[in-house]
């Protein structure tokens, strides 16, 4: 049917829609929740064609049913009017659903981001076998019996040993084929995600939505590069713990800051699940800054030693809280310098830096 | 391109169409034939996202439509059980997936359908063969798409649309303008004549002043200056058919002047089916209500058959079910008529319990019901028939916005507010009445269009889009004015920029 072509027009509509208003997906952590499954809801605004239209102000309608005056009938629509309400359904945001995966390719090609080259690709290489083709010779059991069957029939009526009325089929060895296997090499590149966030007492809910929006886009840019994405969650205050994803964005503790605790929880993961070896390891790391001031040391030197040479990626965002920004990202830039590609530094002022943030710790393809 | 085929009916729903059409000519519907198609829930999302015609000019929006209703129907919020189109020979599409009891519910339904769009008089202009014009449609904007491309062809598109229900939807009834030959040069504008002295009497010389008095010859010279410059108005009149003034005025390409006429000739057969929706509905529902309780039903159907009707007249508080408005309507006028409930005597009664067990015996129901279908549409039909006992005994009333909590409330239960506020929602079909009213404004060939302001206020941020895409067909600047806030505003858009110009006083 026609319609299918329609259909791929509105659709590539909608592509450039979302590409123009990205920064605003971004910034918006709204989008999040409207996940399911591997679709994300998209409100898509003015994508009808726009008419001359009555306004909510002095629009009304008849209705049916009990009630006393005064009493509501509905909800105002959020931002368009409803052109004749009780005629029509309500003139509603149309919501698209997108999965993941094209968001995440939008999102790669709107922050030209650069796709990732697993690493350590030699030794991780895993073969996969497909049975896809047939082959003349091969074991018994591997015997694709309707093939065999049709070669002998065909073998049978072009020598007129085939009779109509004793239908009877016997294959010889020439007629007999046999599934046969290809082996594809398939790079196997398992990838891991570790989330880092502070939840001291300076950490708000607003940093933490900026986190979690954050966090959002992040995974999903990174579910796109790898098949299966491992992810996990440390949250630390003055002592750090692993936890499930529902407790990273809803804690709160109310303790100091000691961001070694928190790698010390990271390098022991890594060490005990994630050998570096099988895995691209990533990590992103939230905090404030508000280090306790003789911790930096110790933290920098197991960033240093221990993290950072088994890690892809070592991503630090530093969100500013209502008690200022914190020096901890000044400790990292004195103690790394621009030297180490590994290590990325971002400023998160408020949720309109998400978006810069994003291609900064993305932008490096590694 | 043949349309598109599907494979005809299975025997056991063949024979059900025989019985029912054989009913509803036995109540005296009169319809063309009626073809059923029998499609599944995907062709039928699709047919109806094309407004009924598979072969339909390509657009996005059909696109989209598409997918609302796929998505609806895979979740299970709504489904369409069948989709007529006003054709000669009607065709109706069934879903596959209905139960019998639904087939045969539908397809009486559908006779109901058929019998309006032949006999209701405002489809009376409505082209018969719309099947085959859609497809020429469809085959000719495809083939500008080839030549011009797709996008250039589909932003055109996009905004003719914009302005498709600037139509004049009487005007097929009406003759609007005095026939003009595309030949006629007789009339150059630059030779302006002297215009004629005014008519004087002879009369003597002293009764010139009384005869020939100097204030009457000033103003019929007057008087004549302005019907002249009147006349060199452009248009002379407001036109309501925004469409058509584009359509003849604006500096198009023939292909563009081309697609332009075939949306508006589309918007001109959609025209009546939005203008008689109530009665439309109620006129298939009470049919297939009367056909299903007398004749139509098994007596194993009942249930399914009760479920299917009472979840089609289901209405809720904020939305007018038209189905169940037309039809309980229908009914009661064709009681009214049965007890010869109506005229002088009737209405002049003042004794409630005579009034309330008036029966005269009249018994002239059914052939009042044939005779409302014949000529009225929704808004002469709610203007006529609804009555105070109705609306008291349907509970019906009046929402309008209120903006300090943000939602609808219940305004009204009085009898003329809510026959008003529903006379004004069918009131050129719910849509603002915006007419042409100069061509050439400021002298500098711009068009200015006006709101004819009755209450609610334009859609601002809609207003603004669709002045972009009627200047990107008008070519020069485009002006519409309005009212917000009680003062009257010309909102313009010069093709880079909105501006929004108070120009009234506050009016109170």
């Amino acid at each position: 049917m026609r319609v299918e072509h329609d259909l791929s027009r509105f659709k590539q509509i909608v592509r450039g829609k979302i590409r123009q208003n990205l920064r605003k997906y971004i910034t918006h952590g709204e989008m999040i929740g409207r996940r399911g499954g591997d679709l994300v809801s998209i409100p898509i605004p003015q994508l009808d064609v726009p008419h001359f239209r009555y306004g909510k102000n002095g629009s009304g309608g008849v209705g049916q049913g009990a009630g006393e005056e005064g009493q509501s009938v509905g909800q105002g629509d959020p931002e368009s009017g409803t052109g004749a309400a009780g005629r029509d359904p309500g003139a509603h945001i149309l919501e698209v659903d997108v999965s993941l995966e094209e968001l995440a390719a939008i999102l790669g090609d709107e922050l030209e981001l650069p796709r990732i080259e697993p690493k350590g690709k030699a030794n991780i290489e895993q073969k996969k076998a497909r049975y896809s083709s047939i082959r003349r010779s091969g074991p018994e059991s591997l015997r694709h019996f309707r093939r065999t069957y049709m070669q002998a029939l065909k073998r049978q009526i072009s020598s007129d040993t085939y009779l109509p009325e004793r239908p009877r089929i016997v294959p010889i060895r020439d007629d007999k084929r046999y599934r046969a296997w290809t082996e594809t090499d398939n790079p196997q590149a398992n990838a891991v995600v570790i989330y880092m966030m502070d939840v001291s007492g300076s950490m708000t809910d607003e940093q933490k939505e900026i986190v979690r929006t954050a966090a959002f886009w992040l995974d999903a840019w990174l579910s796109s590069q790898y098949q299966g994405v491992e992810k996990r969650y440390i949250i630390h205050d003055a002592a750090a713990k692993e936890v499930d994803e529902h407790t990273f964005y809803h804690t709160r503790e109310s303790g100091g800051t000691r961001i070694s605790s928190a790698y010390k929880v990271c390098a022991e993961l890594v060490e005990r699940s994630f050998p570096p070896s099988d895995w691209n390891v990533y990590c992103f790391q939230f905090s404030d800054g508000d280090n306790w001031g003789e911790d930096n040391e110790k933290s920098l030197e197991l960033l240093r030693d221990t993290l950072l040479p088994q890690m892809n990626l070592f991503c630090y965002g530093q969100v500013e809280s209502p008690y200022g920004s914190g020096e901890y990202i000044r400790a990292l830039e004195n103690g790394f310098g621009e030297a180490n590609p590994k290590l990325i530094l971002a400023e998160i002022e408020n949720k309109e830096a998400i978006y810069p943030c994003l291609k900064q710790f993305l932008g490096t393809g590694a | 391109m043949a349309t598109v085929s599907f494979e005809p009916l299975p025997a056991d729903l063949a024979a059900i169409q025989n019985r029912m059409e054989g009913y509803a000519r036995d109540y005296g519907l009169d319809f063309y034939p009626t073809i059923f198609e029998l499609v599944d829930a995907d062709q039928l999302n699709a047919v109806a996202a094309y407004g009924g015609f598979p072969t339909r000019y390509p657009h996005w929006r059909f696109g989209m439509e598409y997918e609302q209703l796929s998505k609806g129907y895979t979740y299970g919020l709504q489904k369409i059980y069948e989709l007529v189109i006003n054709n000669n020979p009607c065709y109706a599409y069934l879903m596959r997936s209905n139960g019998l009891v639904d087939q045969k519910l539908v397809m009486a339904h559908v006779y109901g359908h058929c019998d309006f769009f032949k006999n209701n008089y405002w489809f009376s202009q409505t082209n018969r063969k719309m099947m085959d014009e859609m497809a020429n449609h469809g085959n000719r904007v495809r083939r500008y798409m080839d030549r011009f491309g797709v996008e250039e062809v589909e932003t055109f598109i996009d905004a003719c649309l914009s302005i498709e229900d600037l139509i004049d939807i009487h005007s097929p009834f009406v003759k609007r303008f005095d026939d003009r030959s595309r030949y006629n040069f007789d009339r150059a504008h630059d030779e302006v004549e002297e215009p004629a002295p005014p008519g004087r009497f002879q009369s003597k010389d002293y009764m010139e002043p009384y005869i020939n008095p100097p204030k009457a010859l000033a103003a019929e010279a007057d008087q004549l200056r302005k019907d002249r410059e009147q006349e060199a108005h452009f248009p002379v009149d407001p036109v309501r058919d925004v469409m058509l003034f584009v359509l003849e005025y604006a500096p198009l390409n023939p292909w563009q002047r081309d697609v332009l006429s075939i949306i508006r000739d589309e918007a001109y057969y959609f025209a009546p089916q939005a203008q008689t929706k109530i009665m439309n509905e109620g006129w298939a529902s009470y049919w297939h209500s009367t056909i299903m309780t007398r004749q139509g039903l098994d007596a194993a159907d009942l249930v399914c058959y009760c479920d299917h009707h009472s979840g089609t007249l289901a209405s809720s508080p904020n939305r007018l079910n038209p189905y169940k408005l037309g039809i309980e309507l229908f009914r009661d006028i064709e009681e009214r008529w049965n007890k010869g409930c109506f005229g002088k005597e009737y209405d002049e009664c003042d004794d409630l319990a005579a009034k309330r067990d008036w029966d005269t015996g009249a018994g002239l129901g059914r052939q009042k019901i044939f005779e409302v279908r014949k000529i009225h549409n929704d808004l002469t039909f709610i203007d006529e028939f609804l009555t105070l006992d109705f609306c008291r005994q349907y509970k019906l009333f009046s929402f309008g916005y209120n903006p300090s909590s943000d939602a609808y409330e219940i305004e009204s239960r009085e009898f003329p507010k809510i026959k008003q506020q529903l006379l004004f929602n069918l009131t050129n079909v719910g849509r603002p009445l915006i007419s042409v009213r100069d061509g050439n404004y400021k002298n500098r060939g711009e068009l200015y269009l006006e709101h004819q302001f009755n209450g609610p206020e334009l859609k601002l941020n809609y207003a603004q889009d669709t002045l972009a895409n009627l200047h990107r067909l008008w070519g020069r600047p485009v002006h519409i004015e309005t009212t917000f806030d009680g003062v009257t505003t010309v909102m313009s858009f010069d093709g880079s920029e909105h501006k929004s110009e108070k120009s009234g006083e506050a009016k109170t």
